[in-house]
């Protein structure tokens, strides 16, 4: 079964709504493509369309924000923190304020709209930002959760949704901590740590290279802030070798954050699936991921080869 | 507090004069102290501040997050110092404090900063977010039937900035009457007068053709503010702009209109002569 986490942040909206009658929404006039029209027409008094501004309805939530509302503002992730970044930085970050910024089109998979509209460089600004959460689920059942979680936690959030229908990687049963990374499969040899869509390629990769006796861990760290610290060290210490993949670029994403974890903690050979440092151009999202080494074979080429060095360190 | 109460003080406008006076040796004396901070654009607003918390805000110093207050903003978070010695005047926090400004661990930060310093609605100093800021205060608002009303003080040389029209326009497609956007409208930026840096004019025309109720203001005047700020509440379906005429480092004679004290501070022979212009 195949569904966006955009769709299912849309439910959710309309879902916390019914809820807090404290939740306002804004969207700078992509909301049919950011799914909060479906927020704005069951709650029209609590939507704010903000036309296209970005940094004048970060203004507007954090403003919101400031007067007891629990905003969620929506928009492309090339946008926020893009377009307005100092206007997060200034009004929301700094001030700690209530503002959950929720992008949609993160990454390459946006596909055909080309290099303007590929978020690569969205993690690596945002991160930057001290006291921000920062959650890209891998799921639609993780991005509800995350949803969730973000409403009902003081503080600014960002999280980053995908436009293509992806497939479900967690058990229905599966519970998101904020900060904490799931463990969607064991393993002693390597540990794959993943986030967002490309955790379903971590694990389509694992199952091949388990058929050759390769035996990998596989991390979904969709918290990028603050990481779980715990699960990397233990990931470094019982596999001695670690490789990250995420739609993003190389550097600045989360596998140099895992790398300062790792570096500090306990010191493994590495290395890191992203986007190298460029730009994209139009495709389909398959044929962009396949261009850029964002595929499962690509991963597992990646893993035999880290292995190598594993055992020749 | 009961909300029946009427905290509109009866200030007289020589009153306001007087206490306009305090405030300014206020930033001297602490600007002159930190050696460092904007007194030019603060001098130029102390009248505009003067009246806002001494006749027109409903506020309560011992409650500053009461949810009814009436909510200032100042966008141009240059000129803290003023909004700092109006706050401390109507007791928000200790005066001796003021003395503290821009040191470590003081309350009173080079810029605003609302998670320092109480009775301070919003962190400013990059120029350009304070009416954006200010349009989710007033929409919550509007959200909540509460009945406050929100002031924002723009610089003129701010209005450089895009985010500022953005905001404009949509304050009027909010139809927000419960706000106010004060320009002070003292002609100068860091690097010159408005018209040679960036021609503002017509500023007015500006504002009106952006949809706002507009009234053009001597930013001195208390008589002319006291009448403009209750015009304003009359305004419905609309937010007003105030076009407020000032002079930069207005008060004293030596920095009025001297650019070199846009971002300097006086230094102790500056100090000593400006208070005693001011007493």
């Amino acid at each position: 079964m195949e569904q966006s986490t955009r769709e299912a942040y849309g439910k959710t909206l309309v879902e916390l709504g019914r809820q807090n009658p404290d939740i306002v929404v804004l969207d700078a006039d992509l909301s049919k493509s950011t799914m909060t029209t479906l927020f704005a027409k069951e709650f029209p008094n609590r939507f704010f369309n903000c036309g296209i501004a970005e940094q004048n309805m970060i203004g507007i939530a954090a403003g919101l924000a400031a007067s007891g509302k629990t905003v969620f503002a929506s928009t492309f992730a090339v946008f926020a923190p893009g377009r307005c970044f100092d206007q997060i930085r200034m009004s929301v970050a700094q001030p700690g304020l209530n503002v959950k910024i929720v992008t949609t089109h993160g990454g390459i998979t946006v596909g055909e709209d080309g290099t303007s509209h590929q978020s690569i460089e969205d993690l690596a600004l945002i991160c930057s930002l001290p006291g921000f959460t920062v959650i890209v689920p891998a799921d639609a059942t993780e991005a509800t959760q995350a949803v969730k979680a973000a409403a009902q936690t003081y503080g600014p959030f960002y999280i980053r949704l995908s436009r293509p229908k992806t497939p479900l990687v967690y058990p229905p049963d599966y519970r998101f901590t904020p900060g904490k990374a799931a463990t969607l499969r064991e393993g002693k040899d390597i540990a794959i740590i993943a986030t967002g869509i490309m955790v379903h390629y971590a694990l389509e990769a694992a199952q091949n290279l388990a058929k050759d006796g390769i035996d990998c861990r596989v991390l979904s760290m969709s918290t990028i802030k603050p990481l779980d610290t715990d699960a990397i060290v233990k990931a470094a210490r019982e596999t001695g070798a670690i490789l990250t993949v995420e739609e993003h670029l190389r550097r600045g994403g989360m596998g140099s954050a895992v790398a300062q974890i790792a570096a500090e903690h306990y010191p493994v050979p590495m290395s890191f699936i992203a986007i190298k440092d460029m730009y994209a151009k139009s495709g389909k999202a398959e044929e962009l991921l396949k261009k850029h080494g964002l595929t499962a074979p690509d991963i597992e080429s990646a893993v035999r080869s880290l292995i190598q060095r594993k055992k020749s360190s | 507090m009961p909300e029946e109460i009427d905290l509109t003080p009866t200030t007289s406008t020589g009153e306001l004069a007087t206490i306009a006076k305090r405030l300014r040796s206020h930033v001297i004396a602490m600007t002159g102290t930190a050696g460092s901070g904007h007194p030019g654009g603060s001098l130029s607003a102390a009248d505009i501040v003067t009246t806002l918390y001494f006749k027109i805000l409903r506020h309560d110093p011992r409650n500053p997050r009461w949810k009814d207050r009436d909510r200032f903003i100042l966008s141009k978070g240059h000129a803290a110092p003023i909004l700092y010695a109006a706050l401390a005047e109507n007791g928000y926090f200790p005066l001796q404090e003021l003395s503290t400004l821009r040191r470590p661990g003081s309350s009173l930060q080079g810029h605003c900063d609302m998670t320092a310093t109480p009775g301070v609605e919003m962190s400013s100093g990059s120029l350009g977010q304070g009416l954006s800021f200010g349009i989710g205060v007033a929409l919550a608002g509007r959200l909540d039937a509460r009945d406050y009303r929100v002031y924002v003080l723009l610089g003129d040389g701010e209005c450089d900035e895009g985010q500022v029209w953005e905001a404009a326009m949509a304050s009027a497609h909010f139809k927000l009457d419960n706000m106010v956007a004060i320009v002070d409208h003292n002609e100068q930026q860091i690097d010159g007068w408005n018209y040679e840096i960036m021609n503002l004019e017509p500023l007015a025309e500006k504002w009106k053709s952006f949809g706002w109720h507009v009234i053009e203001v001597d930013g001195h005047d208390f008589s002319q503010l006291i009448s403009a700020f209750e015009k304003a509440k009359l305004i419905k379906g609309k937010p007003t702009a105030f076009i407020a005429k000032t002079v930069k480092g207005k008060g004293v004679s030596f920095m009025e209109r001297n650019l070199d004290f846009h971002g300097k501070a006086p230094a102790p022979e500056e100090v000593k002569k400006a208070l005693e212009e001011l007493k």
